[in-house]
């Protein structure tokens, strides 16, 4: 949840009509990194660029940039896909999908 | 009208931009929250969403925040049907006042099981029957989740809530999940399906048809959507246990088009009902004798719906 | 010469002023066809029902263009006028005592989101035990919920009044939900003579408007979230400040309404108050035997006046104050019970005198609950009693049940 800091909040004058939230999509602004125990880490010479993380990740953590890369193996790709860290929560759920295990999790705090 | 085609055949296919920020309380491993991420990209801008109280819209709109990037108007609990009737019906006429310049907008309802199968199942059913042009999506958590894993109507048989107790003299849900698709169905909606948040490719086809089609009516999607804090399970599990509700027969992926019902996600040998209740705390205390009793009830609804579909679409016990 | 008299009569409104035979319920159908409402939510229920009736027809004959969702209930009824009008239409809905419980849930969401729902309620009374008849129980129980209540006397106020009340509250510094109650049968199924107006000259008074919190996509908002602690109280005063600026904005609506089409409205009408020693309070249909009582006490030379509320939310308290600080007694009488309490509008009145420090002694009366059949003779009584406590100086202690038999025999 936000943290809200006494005397910054909004009078009632200066709340919106009806109480409307008309910054679409501000939860963008929270910071949920803190609720991992796990970090997921992709490792980008294993990952086939399949989509499937990205896919399943609730949050939409997991963001398709367009990034090309170059394997240690000489195969390149495209575009990337990389972890927004600020909204992943650690739930694991690439981990486990992902079909050549190319993600792994990282303890958070060793 | 069936000759809407396929919207996506592969993941490159899927569309990119996101519709329901990151950033919300959802629990991490959130069935509901994937549902609703894939709908709300699916839908497309030029949509309305109307939500009711449950857990996607406790999380994602506390005052001053608000992870949708859709117009979205929540109001109670069990009115999310009929606030939608109302949406639908002004553009209608403003429309025709030539007073709506926002073109071609959709309605699309997003709730839970509490608002879709208890509480907001009258405003459900006067909805349909009045045809209204809305697309309906049930995110189904089998409990009411937000308020602490209460049950609701689509709790499944024997399952652990915290109204439904494991205790010396009772233990678990004693009635059957209400099949809440064929009381859709016997309303003739333009288009239902059900899915699960495993079938992403499935979801984003069907939830796209459901918003096309309902431009000619009432459209109504269920999505089975495990929540790893009701159903207790490791929250990594999400996608493995709404895969193992199909592959097991506990849950059927379903279409309804054109006035036919056909199962779209065939399982031609089917896992026993164990390898499912055993990854959930919810159905720790089963006996081999309640497994039994479950595994007697979806041979029986596997029967059924292959009499249903005119086909073995989902296959005998491997 | 034929020109100039139909310049004039569309100048002033005559043009297309008709008069018609209608019952209050029909009266308030020919105001929304008037005010050219976009949608309409509506579940039947007595003695609501011939309001709705005559919307399907208006529709059915395309004279209305507009939409009915036959909801289910009336819960429905007003979570679908939510739902349109946050879309931006013009919506009306119309209920009446369990209808109105029915709503309760949503009745507060309608005032909290700020939305301009106008509503009939024909006052009927609520069950337990059944009754189908008018009293004003169901009012009375939304008189905290931040909807701006009207009371209309006649069927000629139910068609102005709900004219007035999409003017009201449409007005940007207002934003709220409109009642307009009239007695249940008394006023809904009584039909008098009523002069109706050219919708289209009514339209120019009510211009359709686009209020700022609108469900478009292409400037996306989230209406109605959850406020924790640090958020509800502001967020739900803003319903505060709104009802209090709404009653300027009525006032005006009142006064203009007056001026185009040649009415004589006002807040509180007051009869023989300008001398009168003792005051007599009513609403709705009552006041028609208020003033015949009052008529027959003056003719014996008793100095008692009428007031008649026409407002209820919000309290008009500056006339109040006006009217009952220089009478000796005032005696209101209630068709609603208090529970636990004396009548609703004696007790709002009681509030107000003593906040401005007024010590007038007052008596708390009921009647024609249940739509107890009311006789002039009842009115001449409850005179009678104002002007004994206005001579010994003193309130009385118990409310006065008018009507009830078996009052007073315990006391």
């Amino acid at each position: 949840m936000h943290v809200s800091n006494e005397g910054e909040l909004a009078k009632w004058y200066e709340i919106p009509i009806a109480g409307v939230v008309n910054e679409p999509g501000n939860t963008a602004k929270i910071i949920v990194s803190g609720w991992r125990t796990f970090k997921p880490v992709i490792d980008q010479d294993k990952c086939t660029r399949c989509g499937i993380c990205w896919m399943y990740c609730p949050e939409g953590a997991i963001k398709y940039v367009n990034k090309p890369y170059s394997t240690k193996k000489g195969i390149n790709y495209g575009f990337t896909y990389e972890i927004d860290y600020d909204h992943c929560k650690g739930c694991r759920i690439c981990v486990v999908e992902c079909p050549v295990k190319a993600i792994n999790a990282v303890r958070e705090h060793e | 009208m069936s000759n809407i085609k396929v919207y996506y055949r592969t993941i490159r296919d899927l569309p990119l931009d996101e519709y329901l920020a990151p950033g919300s309380s959802a629990c991490w491993g959130c069935g509901p929250l994937l549902a609703a991420r894939w709908v709300t990209k699916v839908v497309g801008s030029n949509a309305i969403i109307v939500t009711a109280t449950g857990c996607l819209y406790g999380v994602t709109a506390v005052y001053p925040y608000s992870s949708w990037k859709h117009p979205m108007i929540h109001v109670a609990f069990g009115n999310a049907p009929s606030v939608a009737s109302g949406v639908e019906t002004a553009i209608k006429v403003l429309k025709r006042k030539g007073e709506w310049d926002a073109g071609d907008t959709k309605v699309v309802v997003i709730a839970g099981d509490g608002a879709t199968v208890d509480i907001g199942f009258g405003a459900l059913s006067g909805m349909l029957e009045r045809r209204h042009g809305v697309a309906y999506v049930l995110y189904d958590n089998e409990a009411y989740m937000s308020t602490g894993i209460q049950r609701s109507g689509s709790t499944p048989m024997y399952a652990w809530t915290t109204t439904t107790e494991i205790g010396k003299v009772r233990k678990g849900k004693l009635e059957p999940k209400k099949d809440v698709l064929s009381i859709i169905l016997a309303h003739n909606p333009i288009y239902a399906a059900s899915t699960t948040v495993a079938h992403i490719m499935d979801l984003a086809n069907k939830v796209k048809k459901a918003v096309e089609y309902s431009s000619y009516g009432p459209t109504f999607v269920h999505i089975l959507a495990p929540c790893p804090t009701g159903w207790k399970y490791d929250e990594s599990l999400t996608i493995e246990i709404a895969k193992l509700a199909v592959e097991t027969g506990m849950w059927f992926n379903l279409e309804y088009e054109d006035g036919k019902l056909r199962v779209t996600t065939k399982v031609p040998k089917r896992k026993p009902v164990k390898e499912y209740l055993s990854l959930q705390g919810r159905f720790s205390h089963l006996t081999d004798d309640d497994i039994k009793i479950i595994q007697q009830m979806v041979d029986e609804n596997v029967k059924k719906i292959n009499e249903i579909v005119g086909e073995e679409a989902i296959g005998p016990l491997a | 010469m034929s020109e100039e008299i139909e310049l004039l009569e569309e100048v002033s409104g005559a043009k297309g002023r008709r008069r018609l035979p209608l019952t209050g319920d029909y009266a308030a159908a020919y105001a929304v066809k008037a005010a050219d409402v976009d949608v309409v939510a509506a579940y039947p229920i007595t003695p609501q029902t011939p309001i709705v009736e005559r919307i399907s027809k208006f529709i059915a004959d395309g004279e209305l263009n507009a939409e009915m969702i036959h909801v289910e209930s009336e819960h429905s009824a007003l979570s679908a006028c939510i739902g349109a009008s946050a879309a931006g239409a013009r919506v009306f809905t119309a209920t009446s005592a369990q209808g109105l419980e029915l709503m309760h849930e949503v009745i507060n969401i309608a005032s909290g989101m700020r939305l301009p729902i106008v509503m009939a309620v024909v006052a009927r009374a609520l069950s337990a035990p059944v009754s189908i008849h008018g009293d004003y129980g169901d009012v009375m129980s939304m008189k905290d919920t931040g909807w701006i209540i009207m009371i209309a006397s006649n069927a000629q106020e139910v068609y102005d009044f709900i004219i007035m009340a999409f003017k009201i509250a449409e007005n940007p510094s207002v934003l709220l939900p409109t009642a307009v109650a009239f007695d249940g049968f008394l006023t809904s199924h009584v039909m008098e003579p009523v002069e109706i107006y050219d919708d289209d000259y009514v339209r120019k008074f009510i211009p359709k408007s686009k209020w700022p919190h609108v469900l478009d996509p292409r400037k996306p908002l989230t209406m109605n979230a959850t406020a924790l602690p640090e958020w509800y109280y502001e967020i739900r005063y803003q319903v505060i400040d709104a009802l209090n600026k709404s009653y300027n904005v009525i006032r005006e609506v009142m006064n203009e309404f007056n001026k185009y089409f040649n009415r004589n409205y006002r807040i509180l009408d007051a009869y023989h108050m300008d001398d009168a020693e003792y005051a007599l309070i009513t609403y709705g249909a009552m006041w028609g035997f208020a003033r015949e009582a009052i008529d027959r006490a003056r003719a014996r030379g008793v100095k008692v006046g009428g007031i008649n509320f026409n407002l209820l939310r919000p309290i008009p308290t500056d006339k109040v104050v006006d009217l009952l600080s220089n009478v000796k007694s005032f005696i209101v009488i209630d068709k609603a019970f208090g529970y636990g309490a004396a009548g609703p509008l004696f007790t709002d009145i009681a509030a107000v005198l003593k906040i401005y420090d007024i010590n007038t002694p007052g008596v708390s009366a009921t009647h024609g609950i249940g739509q107890r059949t009311m006789f002039v003779k009842d009115f001449e009584r409850a005179i009678d009693l104002v002007v004994k406590v206005g001579n010994e100086g003193k309130s009385l202690k118990n409310v006065v049940h008018l009507g009830l038999r078996g009052w007073g025999e315990t006391l």
